[in-house]
């Protein structure tokens, strides 16, 4: 049997499907079709616009996985077969895209979600603590907070050490429902996790997008550097 | 000594952020000069002339890798790479949140310079604040006719799209960022075809970083030989330069090349706490091996940098006062490696669990001498054997930390803690827990 070869991205779903199933006929993994799998409208249309935006569709796999977790909080089988039937992928390979990447869910964890910096220059500025008194605040199991993240035993609040985010300059940090809040103190903890659970912003007044440059306004006035133009 | 502001200029004027505050500084001036008079070769000449060196992690020149891409009808792309995840680096973070703007005049410049026409911004997944922000000035350069079909009647064009990366530092590689960008778990590529000649869906591709592509549109307004008149000979320009650790003042500050590194780590950013000397720091992000207090007089560049035996890497001064234990630093930088490894590669997904395994004896007490040559021996083994610098990444700054530290390590080993006071001590008790049960010489040292 000879095929001819064309990138899977040229072929049809069902194209697709027949290929896979003449490879590994035992293995294959159907394809789902979009009437089998109740795709709401929304997200259907959301996951076709990214497959818009990318020269080849297999690019929108990120974005459609984005778009599964924001709708149903995490990249449940039954999202992760709806995306499939929209892009003509297999559901095994979204999950092999999603498996790879941290930030995508691959279980149900708590609404609100609290990422504590654990590296290097915010662990030598109390990171591990910080990461405790949170665990204390929410009841989150420590050991599996330190190691993957854990839930608050109330459902509400996820908690888990994390690899560098960014943001050494407010250490120790936490990206809190994906807004950046720092340099946090083991006080807060409380409080934080008092707010999140009564679903309003904790310590608004430590948010990232508030500082300025850490050499202040006025640093530099090298002669080389030309003035900027003011309407 | 102060700062040199050019990408920092008014940097905190909200304004900046809006198109309409962006032009009235002077913004998109560059952009129009190049696609209404100036010719892809004069810019690409420009860039070259003006020395300008990749601001991600490598520091090659700018101007040269777009010279690589072959010129023809077929598709070409770029990608600028705001995948930001150096540990210890945060100043692509700032640029994007202040400045949207000019990346995206610098990106529309280099489209033109290098005649791609599909551009792609990856930016990490955490970053979402950032991305939002970008996403929305995005938006309103498309509305302004600077992205999109023929820009100012040039008969050139440029899509702009705005990637979310989903979390891997991996995928700041830049083959592993294509294989990302086109929907696939992120794992690096053989090299060559390097990317300029087959790059993102097979096509030629230029991959920059945020910063260095922010400084494109200086270069054009104000000439390559402006632009060489900062820096050094071999580092020309301004750098961001992120510190962070234990100094006062930590956050991001642009300096002139060149800078001696103390006045950086002291004048600028404070110094460690008082009371306390610098004892090691990475003057280009964890990847970097690590320097003591006898180098802070080498001046911060490109080649004072690897004339110390380190990198200026992406720019990030990690700094670790006399209260840091370096065998916890050691663990808790091959940790973070260990987790980012994709797997794909042997020397990389062996080595960094391994390295992890034995400094966590180390740092427990329960490792013996040959432990020390076997951890040297494993990053050696490591380095060059892979493909792409992960692994290597972890190798240069744990095995720096073994050969500089050594008496530290070897007190550990006797059980005597170094330091038991102070912030860095604070990882003692969580670094502890996980120690491994099994060892490398039980399993046969590669």
């Amino acid at each position: 049997m000879s095929h001819e070869y064309r990138p899977t991205d040229d072929l049809s779903a069902a194209e697709r499907s027949e290929l896979i199933a003449s490879m590994r006929p035992e293995d294959a993994e159907r394809i789902p079709e979009l009437h089998e799998v109740d795709v709401p409208e929304e997200l259907k249309a959301e996951i076709e616009a990214a497959m818009g935006r990318y020269p080849e569709l297999r690019s929108a796999s990120i974005p459609a996985l984005w778009a599964v977790q924001r709708r149903y909080g995490w990249c449940s089988p039954d999202g992760i077969r709806q995306a499939a039937a929209v892009m003509g992928l297999s559901p095994a390979y979204l999950q092999s895209v999603a498996s790879f990447y941290d930030l995508f869910r691959l279980r149900p964890l708590g609404e609100h979600r609290v990422l504590v910096c654990t590296n290097i220059s915010c662990w030598m500025n109390g990171a591990d603590e910080l990461l405790d008194a949170l665990c204390d605040a929410s009841g989150a199991d420590h050991e599996a907070a330190h190691h993957g993240g854990a839930n608050a035993p109330d459902g509400n609040v996820f908690v888990s050490g994390f690899e560098c985010l960014g943001a050494c300059d407010i250490a120790p940090m936490a990206s809190i429902d994906d807004r950046y809040y720092g340099p946090l103190e083991i006080g807060e903890a409380e409080a934080i996790i008092a707010a999140l659970r009564a679903d309003s912003e904790p310590v608004p007044e430590k948010a990232l997008h508030h500082r300025g440059l850490a050499g202040g306004s006025g640093a530099g006035d090298d002669p080389r550097v030309p003035e900027l133009d003011r309407g | 000594m102060a700062e040199t502001r050019i990408l920092f200029r008014e940097l905190d004027d909200p304004a900046l952020r809006t198109i309409d505050g962006y032009r009235r500084r002077g913004g998109y001036r560059s952009l129009e000069r190049a696609f209404r008079e100036l010719e892809p070769d004069f810019l690409l000449g420009q860039l070259e002339e003006s020395e300008l060196r990749g601001r991600g992690g490598a520091g090659f020149s700018m101007g040269k890798k777009g010279s690589f891409l072959p010129r023809g009808d077929m598709d070409k792309y770029l990608c600028c790479n705001a995948d930001e995840s150096e540990p210890g680096t945060f100043k692509d973070r700032e640029l994007m949140q202040k400045n949207p703007h000019l990346l995206i005049e610098g990106i529309a410049i280099a489209a033109l310079a290098v005649d791609a026409t599909r551009a792609f911004i990856f930016i990490r997944g955490e970053y979402a604040e950032q991305a939002d922000i970008v996403e929305q000035a995005v938006d309103e350069a498309y509305e302004a006719g600077f992205l999109g079909e023929n820009i100012l009647g040039s008969g050139f064009g440029v899509e702009l799209v705005v990637h979310r990366g989903a979390g891997a530092y991996i995928c700041g590689e830049e083959t592993a960022l294509l294989d990302s960008l086109e929907g696939k778990r992120g794992n690096p590529r053989l090299k060559p075809p390097f990317p300029a000649i087959q790059g993102l869906y097979g096509g030629p591709t230029l991959i920059n970083n945020v910063e260095t592509l922010m400084n494109v549109p200086l270069v054009v307004e104000h000439g390559a030989g402006w632009f060489k008149s900062f820096g050094t000979e071999e580092s020309t320009g301004t750098k961001v330069v992120s510190v962070s650790g234990c100094v006062q003042r930590p956050g991001n500050y642009e300096i002139e090349l060149g800078m001696p590194s103390r006045e950086i780590i002291f004048d600028l950013a404070g110094g460690p706490p008082e009371g306390r000397g610098v004892k090691a720091w990475f003057p280009g992000g964890s990847s970097a091996p690590v320097l003591t207090a006898d180098d802070l007089d080498v001046p911060y560049s490109f080649e004072a940098l690897a004339g110390a035996g380190s990198m200026l890497g992406s720019g990030a001064i990690i700094v670790a006062d006399d209260a840091v234990s370096i065998p916890e630093l050691a663990l808790r930088t091959a940790r973070f490696y260990h987790h980012e490894s994709c797997g794909k590669c042997t020397p990389c997904r062996e080595g960094t669990n391994w390295t992890v395994k034995m400094l966590e004896r180390v740092v427990a007490g329960e490792a013996t001498p040959m432990d020390l040559d076997i951890i040297t021996s494993v990053q050696e083994n490591i380095i060059g054997n892979c493909l792409c610098v992960l692994g290597d990444a972890m190798a240069m700054p744990v095995g720096s930390m073994v050969k500089k530290f050594r008496s530290e390590f070897e007190e550990q080993l006797r059980g005597v803690a170094s330091s038991s006071s102070g912030s860095g001590a604070n990882g003692a008790a969580g670094t502890a827990e996980g120690t491994a049960t099994s060892s490398l010489a039980q399993a046969g040292a590669p």
